[in-house]
């Protein structure tokens, strides 16, 4: 048996542990910390492309088979996850080492302990086990989000806090609520159960899985849940708001695990039950999403709206539960996730060089570095607005073309297109304030210095990554592909699940 | 490859202007023009094979999936256009050289056009409508460059924005109609399009299709109502102007009519869509254009009125028509890309574009004004030129459309109409600049220009004049072969001669010439056209306005909905989960289940009464404090009753425990807390939250009775089945939590970690000055430390810490284990801090916490990774019965390692927590 596939949760806790018991020592816990995430996206690509022959893999924890026990399970869409996790994860560290890490305690076990959780939950193939896991990324990123203090800071980390106390407490009812009517926890024992169950429980589970559904959309973000994210992601420091752009993708990918896996097509009385409304609710987080983003005055904020935005791209595509709609809308979420990496990273690379003006949307005196900064922006914004050549586009293609043969096209199309043209118009009055409209005579700003090579490189790897992702569209859109057809006939995860 | 070539020669040599502008401004120009020279060498060397009527395809995959390949094509049509596009950019390459100033940055300007090059080579050669579609929105991108190139003008970023936004909407729209397209036909490749016209024109999709894609096409080509990005984006440099408004940027949308000639036109939407919105153009922005001040401004409007008249011709779905665009297309390019050069020298050396002050500028520049003239002839249609031609083409289509019914007369009407009107504003470019008096107080004195700058004007011009003069030994071939491929069939006969006899279309011209020459000068002199000032164009006016709509609505919808309160997005939680719960139950009905689930006794009764009661004065009290606390104190020791009478001891004892300890830290916070909430809700919304607070409440007991009355069937039983066996120990719980669910304990202990980790984070070393009085304003008890508590307290620890040894070790098969363990001998060390002061317990307790959580967490971590040397899964549990003497029989079993680190995690972090919270408000002394 391979041990692998358990590495991406055993290896950030011991990471955190060392730099626990390394205390001060800054280099230190810093190599330990980077170190142990690098190897992560190395195991995150073994296991990629071990998912990638279709096999699932299983890890009985502790030895007690399924349904008793927890088990790890990996298939195409946890690889997937696990690789985008650890990609951000990588730039957004080496991104901290460069000071941010710096401005309060505990930040590196703090990152550990959340990319363990991220990974754990994407890797889990029982539910109570998800949600443990999803305690362990939501508490470290309460501490996350504090970091480096500030009013703002605390202010925006109350409500977050509060929100998702609540979200954990439904989810705890909510899987309660699956347990007592079905008696298991394990998702492919409980799609067996919600299967077979009584015409009589359809509306109990129904019910559970609904609540569930809010769960999980609260963490997605997804309208009318997503009032809190705008306010948390543009007042967290600029590594953790790009961590946190996979975060959002937790939610995301519960839906979709739970959704298909468990109240998918087999599911009997509980068949689709999210389908009618997570497309509604999709169209209007990407309508409403945009709409944030054009009367946002701090371009953090704009880019916290454009995450929300993205999301209902996303799930606006998830929500049509077909494989085009799924394969497109991980395409897409393996883009979105990095562009709002990228772009909250280059929001404070602008936001140091524009002295007390910060990220506000003002005019300002010219930033230290015009070019390389407006290049990099020119193309975040490209990626971000679904503009060609980037992935944003080839995306974009593919979910309005997933939504072709459907009944919500004219909606889809609508909603994706014009929201498009918003978020050009949004992303060119901010780049032209930013970096065009500037009050040349200003004095410099006095912290204004040029940004270090090792300060823009983990910028310029995410954009990397998402040139790769663009130029190896077919690949990439086949793999995405592939992992839909896996989501949307889960008996071979059932059977290697329970045997 | 010589495609790819073609295309990538612009887009990726587009950085050696910025690398070779260190050597100087000839050195960028220079490298700019290399790029540009090289792929115009290669697109030459294929003219034979294009002239003899061959495609040339080359073709790469890049994304199937979706139809995105990277196909190129050369074909008549696409060589026309390369050739304007390489031809036109190589002198406009050479005229920026001398126009731009010495502060304007060279490097950077040749950057963003060799990339507008790159993008536009990319639309006409594309054999793919994607790839089409993805030249074209970089097109957009890099127009936004090029005219926001004067950063510092507020009017160059405005227009930048304008255009990207139009543009980049139809963008979008032609996007939509692309897919669509491509739906309807299954392929996105263009010789699968092209043969596809009975499929496509029959397909009920057809006019959705159509709009969408005449959308992308109107707003790129300025037609109206889209046209007034253009006039704005006249705030770029001058060779942009000439650039993009004459053989490029505008015409990317005559060139997808073009393209899509042979499937699209034909039909009546086709007709009434296309040729009209150009026939509305033609006339509209030709009338405008008189009225300009601005010479470029002037430029700008012709430009419109003559992408309306190419529209029009395509849209009049006639072979001759068409042939006549493409003739015009080639035509307008040459007379207009000079003129915006001719007006750029009129304004580089006279520092003036107004016509109002730029008089008689024919003594300072005669040589600049012969090439004006000339161009501006051609512009106007004069016969010998070779705007003439094309424009005698197009009013013999115009006339060919009287079988259409009794309103044939209007379009060859409206065509003389904007004949007169062209004719007029043409000879207003010349009369006004070169003639008409003396020029009004200009910032300098006007001169001709550097000998190289006119060179580009001069070689368009000459070819104005041999397209004019001798068209059939010209532009003939080229002209063949590029409406041959519009037209994907046989070219009609015509006839390229500059005298066709006494004919309808002459008398026609003439009437436009005359009228024209007519129209200026009333206009000039009877109306005084200097005075007549117009309002500033609608276009923007409705555009700015729609914008300033836009976002206020934004704000308005954002604002609205996200007014930071945190009370309304929990009620919009609790709705939300109301909604998603009973929806269900609305749907499918409320079945109770057949369990009766039992009577409660007294005792049970009475506990449920208290439960209930306190957490209703938890609500009702919640103002003051303290008092809450202790209602919520009851609470909590109820629950732990409740687990005593269903038989779970352990959990009784955590709950006790837990209890406990958040009192502690609750009555830490509050210690430096107000002690009585404000009232800040009105009595609506505390009506509104208790109305969903109930109705939650309800909802909950609701579904927690639908589950108790069904039958239980769990997976429970088999934990029961196997603790023994299996996990080594006879308390079920235990096992539970360290063996068989032991991954989720190993989560648990984490977040704990985590908690108490943050908790430091965030406020660990924070300080805040204790209040000298307390709130009822008594002051502090002077002894803070008593003695009997003290004394108490130090007794009880090694007691109590042997009490937790004890459960910490039989916790396997009696009730304890690691995390109650734990919480007693924090519970107990804690009474210390409080009893005896932190400065006392620390001097003697020197325990790093965080230190200790690592620690924890590793021996939890390690006794999982341990199973692996044994061939097993992380937490894999071993267990054996060993008999030793006195001792008797002692059970060990390797998850008692596991809790091991489950207790010391848990000690750790509840100290964490509590010392650092205790700090906050300790006084120095203590």
């Amino acid at each position: 048996m391979s041990h692998l596939i358990i590495a991406p949760v055993v290896l950030p806790v011991l990471a955190a542990v060392l730099v626990l018991l390394a205390g001060r020592r800054q280099t230190l816990t810093r190599a330990i910390s980077v170190v142990s995430t690098s190897g992560l996206a190395a195991v995150a690509l073994a296991l990629l492309i071990a998912a990638d022959t279709g096999e699932y893999q299983v890890y009985t924890l502790g030895q007690w088979a399924a349904p008793f026990g927890i088990v790890l399970v990996l298939d195409r869409l946890s690889a997937l996850m696990l690789l985008l996790t650890a990609v951000v994860g990588v730039c957004s560290l080496l991104y901290a080492v460069q000071g941010c890490d710096q401005q309060g305690k505990n930040f590196h076990a703090l990152f550990q302990f959340q990319l363990m959780g991220l990974n754990g939950a994407f890797l889990t193939g029982d539910l109570f086990n998800l949600f443990v896991f999803f305690e362990v990324f939501l508490i470290a990123s309460y501490g996350l989000l504090a970091h480096g203090g500030g009013e703002a800071r605390l202010r925006a980390g109350i409500h977050y806090v509060v929100i998702n106390l609540a979200g954990s407490a439904l989810f705890l009812i909510a899987v309660s609520l699956l347990y007592g009517v079905l008696g298991t926890l394990n998702m492919a024992d409980l799609a067996l159960k919600v299967a077979a169950a009584d015409i009589e429980d359809a509306a109990l589970i129904r019910s559970a899985a609904l609540l569930l559904l809010v769960v999980f959309a609260l963490k997605a973000a997804l309208f009318p849940l997503y009032f809190w994210l705008p306010d948390a992601y543009s007042s967290a420091s600029a590594p953790v708001a790009a961590l946190f752009s996979i975060m959002t993708k937790a939610g995301v990918y519960s839906i979709l695990r739970v959704y298909t896996l468990v109240f998918g097509a087999e599911a009997g009385a509980a068949q689709w039950v999210a389908a009618p409304w997570l497309l509604p609710a999709a169209l209007a987080t990407l309508a409403l999403g945009m709409l944030g983003a054009l009367a946002s005055r701090r371009l953090k904020g704009l880019i916290a709206y454009l995450t929300v935005a993205s999301v209902g791209t996303l799930m606006a595509a998830v929500g049509l539960f077909s494989v085009d709609g799924i394969g497109a809308a991980l395409y897409y979420m393996a883009h979105s996730t990095l562009i709002i990496a990228v772009l909250f990273l280059l929001s404070d690379l602008i936001a140091r060089q524009r002295g007390d003006h910060r990220d506000h949307l003002e005019r300002a005196a010219p930033v230290a570095q015009p070019v390389l900064l407006g290049v990099l922006f020119f193309a975040g914004a490209i990626g971000v607005a679904g503009l060609p050549p980037l992935s944003g586009f080839i995306g974009k293609v593919m979910v309005l073309q997933s939504a072709t043969a459907t009944g919500a096209v004219y909606w889809v199309w609508g909603v994706v297109l014009a929201g498009g043209l918003l978020s050009i118009i949004s992303l060119s009055q901010a780049g032209s304030l930013l970096f065009w409209n500037t009050d040349v005579k200003a004095e410099k700003p006095p912290l204004a210095a040029p940004a270090s090579a090792a300060a823009i490189m983990p910028v310029a790897a995410l954009l990397a990554g998402i040139a790769a992702l663009s130029a190896l569209a077919q690949p990439m859109k086949r793999f995405a592909g592939d992992a839909a057809v896996q989501l949307l006939h889960p008996a071979g995860y059932i059977r290697s699940v329970l045997g | 490859m010589t495609l790819l070539l073609i295309i990538l020669f612009p887009l990726l040599g587009a950085a050696l202007p910025a690398v070779a502008v260190r050597w100087g401004r000839n050195a960028s120009a220079g490298a700019a023009a290399g790029v540009t020279a090289i792929p115009l060498a290669l697109l030459l060397f294929e003219t034979p094979r294009v002239l003899a009527g061959g495609t040339i395809e080359a073709g790469w995959r890049w994304v199937p999936a979706i139809g995105l390949d990277l196909t190129f094509r050369l074909d008549g049509l696409g060589f026309l256009f390369a050739l304007l596009i390489l031809g036109i950019g190589l002198l406009v390459i050479l005229y920026a050289r001398y126009y731009l100033s010495q502060r304007d940055p060279v490097g950077r300007f040749y950057v963003f056009l060799l990339l507008f090059m790159g993008a536009m080579l990319g639309i006409v050669l594309s054999d793919n409508l994607l790839l089409l579609l993805v030249f074209w929105e970089l097109t957009s991108l890099s127009s936004f460059l090029l005219i926001g190139y004067w950063k510092h003008h507020a009017d160059a970023r405005q227009g930048a924005r304008m255009a990207l936004a139009i543009t980049g909407g139809g963008g979008l729209a032609l996007l939509a109609g692309v897919l669509l397209l491509g739906h309807i036909v299954g392929s996105f490749e263009l010789p699968v399009v092209l043969r596809s016209r009975e499929l496509i024109q029959g397909s009920p999709l057809y006019l959705p299709m159509l709009t969408l894609i005449l959308l992308g096409a109107f707003t790129k080509s300025a037609q109206f109502p889209f046209h007034f990005w253009l006039p704005h984006a006249m705030s770029a440099p001058t060779p942009v102007s000439a650039y993009l408004h004459s053989a490029t940027m505008v015409k990317a949308g005559v060139f997808l009519l073009a393209r899509l000639y042979p499937v699209l036109s034909g039909s009546d939407a086709w007709f009434y869509l296309v040729s009209g919105t150009g026939l509305v153009t033609l006339v509209f922005a030709a009338y405008v254009a008189m009225f300009k001040h601005d010479l470029k401004g002037l430029l700008a409007y012709s430009t419109i009125s003559h992408l309306g008249l190419i529209m029009l011709l395509f849209g009049l779905s006639t072979p001759l028509a068409a042939v006549a665009g493409v003739f015009h297309i080639i035509n307008h390019a040459t007379f207009k890309a000079s003129l915006f050069m001719a007006a750029g020298i009129i304004d580089h050396e006279s520092g003036s574009r107004d016509m109002r002050r730029l008089n008689g500028l024919w003594k300072y520049m005669p040589h600049t004004a012969t090439l004006a003239m000339v161009a501006a002839a051609s512009m106007a249609g004069v016969p010998l030129f070779n705007g003439f031609l094309s424009k005698e083409m197009f009013f013999t289509e115009a006339l060919e459309l009287h079988q259409t019914g009794t309103l044939w007369w209007i379009v060859p009407a409206a065509a003389t109409l904007a004949g007169v009107f062209a004719v007029a504003y043409s000879l207003r470019f010349i009369h006004d600049v070169f003639f008409n008096g003396e020029p009004v107080d200009l910032p300098r004195t006007p001169h001709e220009p550097p000998r190289w700058m006119k060179v580009p004007v001069e070689i368009l011009v000459v070819l104005c004049l041999l397209v004019g003069i001798f068209p059939a030994y010209t532009v003939a071939p080229l002209l063949n072969v590029a409406a041959g491929s519009v037209l994907g069939g046989p070219l009609p006969e015509f006839d390229l001669a500059i005298w066709h006899g006494f004919t309808f279309p002459l008398l026609m011209s003439v009437v436009a010439l005359s009228g024209g020459v007519l129209v200026y000068f009333a206009l000039q002199y009877r109306f005084n056209l200097h005075m007549i000032v117009q309002s500033p164009s609608p276009g923007r006016r409705f555009y700015n306005r729609g914008l300033a709509w836009l976002t206020g609505l934004s704000e308005i919808v954002t604002g609205g909905l996200q007014n930071g309160s945190l009370q309304r997005y929990l009620a919009l939680l609790v709705t939300v989960i109301l909604l998603a719960g009973a929806f269900p139950f609305w749907q499918l009905g409320w079945y109770s289940g057949s369990r009766s689930p039992g009577m409660m006794d007294g005792g049970s009764g009475v506990a449920w009464l208290l439960l209930v009661v306190s957490a209703a004065c938890t609500v009702i009290w919640h103002r003051q404090r303290l008092l809450a606390l202790v209602f919520v104190g009851v609470t909590g020791l109820m629950v732990s009753l409740i687990f005593v009478r269903f038989s779970a001891p352990d959990l009784a004892l955590t709950q006790i425990l837990v209890e406990v300890v958040s009192i502690i830290l609750l009555l830490l916070a509050l210690y430096l807390l107000p002690q009585t909430t404000p009232r800040e809700s009105s009595v609506t919304r505390r009506m509104r939250d208790a109305g969903l607070a109930v109705a939650a409440g309800l909802g909950a007991a609701g579904l927690v009775w639908a589950v108790l009355t069904r039958p239980q069937d769990t997976i429970s039983g088999f934990f029961l089945e196997q603790s023994v066996p299996g996990g080594g120990g006879s308390n079920v719980v235990n096992v539970i939590l360290v063996d068989f669910r032991g991954f989720d304990t190993f989560g648990e202990i984490i977040v704990l970690a985590i908690a108490a980790l943050g908790i430091y984070a965030m406020i660990g070393g924070l300080r805040v000055e204790r209040p000298a009085l307390d709130p009822a304003r008594r002051p502090w008890a002077a002894d803070s430390h008593p003695l009997l508590l003290r004394v108490a307290s130090r007794i009880l620890l090694p007691l109590a810490l042997m009490v937790s040894v004890y459960l910490l070790l039989r916790g396997h098969n009696e009730p304890g284990g690691g995390f109650i363990a734990g919480l007693v001998t924090a519970v107990a060390l804690i009474t210390q801090y409080l009893a005896s002061g932190i400065a006392w317990t620390e001097a003697r307790l020197r325990l790093d916490h965080q230190r200790m959580i690592g620690i924890g967490v590793l021996i939890a971590a390690l006794t999982g990774v341990a199973s692996w040397f044994f061939g097993a899964p992380f937490l894999t549990s071993a267990f054996a019965h060993w008999h030793l003497p006195v001792l008797g029989e002692l059970p060990l079993a390797s998850a008692m390692i596991f809790d091991l680190g489950v207790y010391l995690t848990v000690v750790a972090t509840t100290m964490l927590m509590l010392v650092t919270l205790g700090k906050i408000g300790a006084r120095e002394e203590v």
